[in-house]
């Protein structure tokens, strides 16, 4: 049954390839910046470099989070994922797995490229990736919970920046802290290892959360 | 069951109560003598609900539609019976044009093709005649008798006259 949800949002993310370049390329755009306004002063990027890149991708992902739920609501087939006889808890997770592949992944992957205009060495570069690997769940999953919130409401968009951006707190103090670890060269297990931690609550936890929220939303 | 009466006389949030969206101010539903709310999952598999919106996708095709709400109904159908269903509905040679492209009236056929497949008892329909031709009418009408002669129930909420011939209906007509 989850394979259906995903599967499906896979493809209806595929038949609007536009929709996720467009994050990608937000992403990119606003951590290209930064070295292009500071200039070549490499010990000043290096040490903005993981802030940077964390709060970028938290703000890309903020595009997408606005259409998880949007477009289903509009057309009425939200309604009917609501109507099957399975556990809303699974659909909630299925269509945050899908939006984590389509939204979430692009950004992992390009992060260690975009990150060589801040003059990180390849270790940190590493640790960059592996940060977002394992934080970028967390702002699919959380970020599910503002965009069931916001369903139908006008404004939406902004109001789910606000509701949502302080609970990526964590996430972020934790996965930029890996990197500025790395960097200073000592170990950043001990952040990633919260960030994980992190990351499983919240896999536990806002599934349910969103499932309540669609409800509210719904009636 | 016939579901009638004017704008806003309440049709709508009727079937929504009765299929668990909308909780009930007061009272409460029960199918088949338990709570839905105490039944959750277990009372979708007994009903199909068909809103004023047809729940199709625009970026999929009439049978991908058909085929993946199936499937998350828990019916997995293979293409030939999902293209059957959709040939009775008068979408032969639109199977595979993505939905966007349909014109309303057989977006709502597509929709309703879904009917054709699930194996539910109760019905819940909301204005499915909208916009629909006389002969698209008439097709739903029969899809209905088909329903109810297998002992299935359904509610329908409309302004057209369905005029089914098949065993008795009743109608409820909401005053605002």
């Amino acid at each position: 049954m989850l394979r259906w949800i995903v599967w499906r949002d896979l493809m209806l993310a595929w038949r609007r390839r536009s929709d996720i370049l467009s994050t990608v390329f937000f992403f990119v755009i606003v951590v290209s910046l930064f070295p292009l306004g500071i200039g070549p002063e490499t010990q000043l990027l290096r040490s903005i470099a993981p802030g940077v890149v964390w709060v970028a991708a938290l703000l890309a992902s903020m595009l997408s989070l606005g259409r998880l739920f949007a477009n289903d609501y509009q057309d009425g087939t939200l309604e009917q994922l609501l109507l099957t006889p399975q556990p809303l808890y699974l659909v909630v997770l299925g269509k945050v797995l899908a939006h984590w592949i389509i939204a979430e992944i692009p950004l992992v992957l390009i992060a260690p490229l975009v990150g060589v205009q801040f003059d990180l060495s390849r270790e940190t570069l590493w640790i960059l990736f592996v940060s977002l690997l394992l934080g970028t769940p967390v702002l699919s999953l959380i970020g599910s919970v503002g965009a069931a919130l916001t369903l139908g409401l006008r404004g939406g968009g902004v109001l789910i920046s606000i509701l949502i951006l302080p609970l990526y707190i964590p996430a972020l103090i934790f996965g930029a802290g890996a990197v500025e670890a790395s960097i200073i060269g000592i170990s950043p297990a001990a952040n990633i290892y919260l960030l994980g931690a992190f990351a499983i609550v919240s896999l536990i936890f806002s599934p349910f959360a969103t499932a309540a929220a669609l409800r509210i939303s719904l009636e | 069951m016939q579901l009638t009466g004017p704008n806003g006389s309440g049709k709508t949030s009727l079937l929504r109560i009765l299929c668990g969206l909308l909780a009930p101010a007061e009272g409460k539903v029960c199918w088949q003598g338990a709570d839905i709310r105490s039944l959750g999952e277990d009372y979708y598999t007994a009903v199909s609900y068909l809103g004023h919106r047809p729940g199709i996708k625009d970026e999929l095709s009439a049978l991908e539609n058909l085929r993946i709400s199936n499937a998350l109904n828990g019916i997995e159908v293979s293409k030939a019976a999902a293209s059957d269903a959709l040939v009775r509905m008068g979408l032969k040679g639109r199977e595979s044009l993505p939905a966007r492209f349909l014109s309303e009236g057989q977006r709502r056929r597509a929709g309703l093709a879904r009917l054709l497949l699930c194996n539910t008892r109760l019905w819940l329909l909301d204005e499915v005649l909208t916009s629909l031709d006389k002969s698209a009418v008439g097709l739903v009408r029969s899809l209905i008798e088909e329903h109810l002669n297998r002992g299935g129930i359904a509610i329908v909420a409309t302004h057209q006259e369905l005029e089914l011939s098949a065993g008795v209906t009743k109608r409820l007509e909401l005053t605002t």
